[in-house]
């Protein structure tokens, strides 16, 4: 039955499809048109909003903690990781240095260009999966796991070699088909709260929940050290967090809707500076 | 109803009437649900107790409450000092109940529905948030917050 409430008229109708109510057949049009691409981009550009850094959602103090390097702790995985950059590794012994030169030349910029269709791979990867395939590609070395003292150190390190460059991600070509996953996961409703990430992050940026501002949700500050972890934690680490704030499935680390969303995170914050090490609460 | 079942269903998106099987059945009318879920009405200080508690309701995470000792309520949805006298018994039931039915695109979680929902985590799949008891509880708790003049 339809109820006409007193504030149906009140707000702008967003753009989420509700999925409930819907035949199978209607969630299959929805998909489909989210992966030909039809009118999507027109939709997607118009929701992307001015795009306004992670930070400037957080307290004054953490604000202060961040933009100061002998206290913001996340400097300690970026020194961590210098220490594994010319260390050499697995089979080939070869150091990260040994293929990409000394530290503040090379990889310079890169990570704001991350996550990148990889035509060897045949993959989205992200920084994470970039160094992972320079490990067991280039040094024959295992790959490492999230959230591992090593890994968190060596994206740390890249992320922070990228500081004040502008962020720009290819959505085109193969990267295409993970750009509109990305975008359709992100206004998906879901869990037991049934909320989507659009809800919040383009709908209620600025808003208290509880204690914290929400803010735009964007990916500039990550990998970052949360005061609430008291450690630095991949972007996926903050991904999971808010899929277990809705009481949705928690995905696996690497799962490709999150590989996805960091690409349409990415697009979403075009322009924005990258910041990482970034401090939240 | 196995927890695979539902899984499937969510995965189609299918909404069907089955998968609400486990819920006490009520009728919408106009823009409230005025008898109580299976005809037993709340207990309001159990209700305010659903409401604070994180666990529970959580309510705190986007509304205020007429509650001097909370601190860092949330302002996503509106104060609830006082709406026990903007909305009926009936209203405010079904606004806890399932809010999109009167606007398909609130930000306002349902909090009596199982249908519908997609990628639901294993812990909470196929319950709804409350149970119908804490849905009467927690609006006979809302029923009281009247207007003081
Ligand atoms: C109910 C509200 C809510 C929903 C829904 C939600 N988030 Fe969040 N999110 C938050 C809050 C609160 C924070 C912490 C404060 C902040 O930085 O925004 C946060 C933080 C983030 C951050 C870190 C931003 C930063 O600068 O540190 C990202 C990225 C993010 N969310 C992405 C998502 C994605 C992707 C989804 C959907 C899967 C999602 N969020 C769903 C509330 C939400
Ligand atoms: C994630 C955010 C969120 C949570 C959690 C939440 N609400 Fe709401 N609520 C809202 C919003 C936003 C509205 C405004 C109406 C709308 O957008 O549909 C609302 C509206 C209401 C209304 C109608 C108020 C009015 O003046 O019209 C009541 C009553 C209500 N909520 C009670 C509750 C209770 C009780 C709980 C917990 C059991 C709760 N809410 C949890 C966001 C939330």
């Amino acid at each position: 039955m339809k109820v006409q409430g007193p504030r149906s008229d009140r707000r702008p109708r967003s753009p989420l499809r509700r999925r409930r109510r819907v035949g199978a057949s209607g969630a299959v049009a929805v998909l489909l048109v989210a992966v030909c691409g039809f009118t999507t981009h027109a939709l997607a550009q118009q929701s992307r909003p001015n795009p306004l850094p992670g930070r400037t959602f957080q307290s004054a103090d953490t604000q202060q903690l961040e933009a100061d390097e002998a206290r913001n702790p996340g400097w300690l995985w970026v020194e961590e990781g210098a220490k594994f950059w010319s260390r050499a590794e697995g089979t080939a012994a070869k150091s990260c240095e040994s293929c990409h030169g000394p530290l503040n030349t090379a990889l310079t910029g890169v990570a704001a260009h991350y996550p990148k269709y990889d035509v060897p791979a045949g993959a989205l990867l992200n920084l994470e999966g970039r160094i992972n395939r320079c490990r067991t590609v280039h040094q024959g070395a295992p790959g490492l796991a999230y959230e591992s003292s090593e890994l968190l150190a060596l994206t740390a390190l890249v992320s922070s070699q990228a500081r004040g460059t502008t962020r720009h991600v290819e959505i085109t070509g193969r990267a295409a088909p993970f750009f509109e996953a990305g975008r359709a996961f992100w206004q998906t409703r879901q869990g037991q709260l049934d909320l989507a990430c659009t809800q919040c992050h383009d709908g209620l940026a600025g808003k208290h929940l509880r204690g914290d501002k929400i803010s735009q949700g964007q990916s500039d500050g990550w990998p970052g050290y949360r005061l609430e972890w008291q450690t630095l934690g991949s972007l996926q680490r903050r991904l999971r967090a808010c899929s277990l704030g809705v009481r949705a499935e928690v995905l696996d680390y690497g799962a490709p809707e999150y590989l996805s969303l960091e690409l349409y995170l990415a697009w979403r914050g075009e322009g924005l500076a990258m910041s990482a090490p970034g401090v939240r609460r | 109803m196995g927890a695979r079942l539902l899984l499937g269903l969510a995965l189609a998106a299918s909404a069907t009437s089955t998968a609400a099987a486990e819920l006490a059945p009520y009728r919408v009318s106009g823009d409230a649900i005025t008898e109580p879920l299976e005809g037993i009405p709340g207990d309001p200080e159990r209700g305010r107790r659903v409401v604070l508690d994180r666990t529970v309701g959580n309510c705190l995470i986007c509304h205020a409450v007429p509650e001097p000792a909370e601190r860092f309520m949330g302002n996503i949805g509106p104060d609830l000092a006082g709406v026990g006298s903007r909305l009926t018994t009936g209203q405010l039931r079904l606004r806890v109940i399932d809010s999109s039915r009167i606007d398909p695109a609130t930000v306002m979680p349902p909090y009596y529905r199982i249908e519908g929902l997609l990628r639901v985590g294993v812990s909470w799949r196929g319950k709804p948030v409350l149970t119908s008891r804490q849905v009467e509880d927690v609006v006979a708790y809302l029923a009281s917050l009247e207007v003081s003049e």
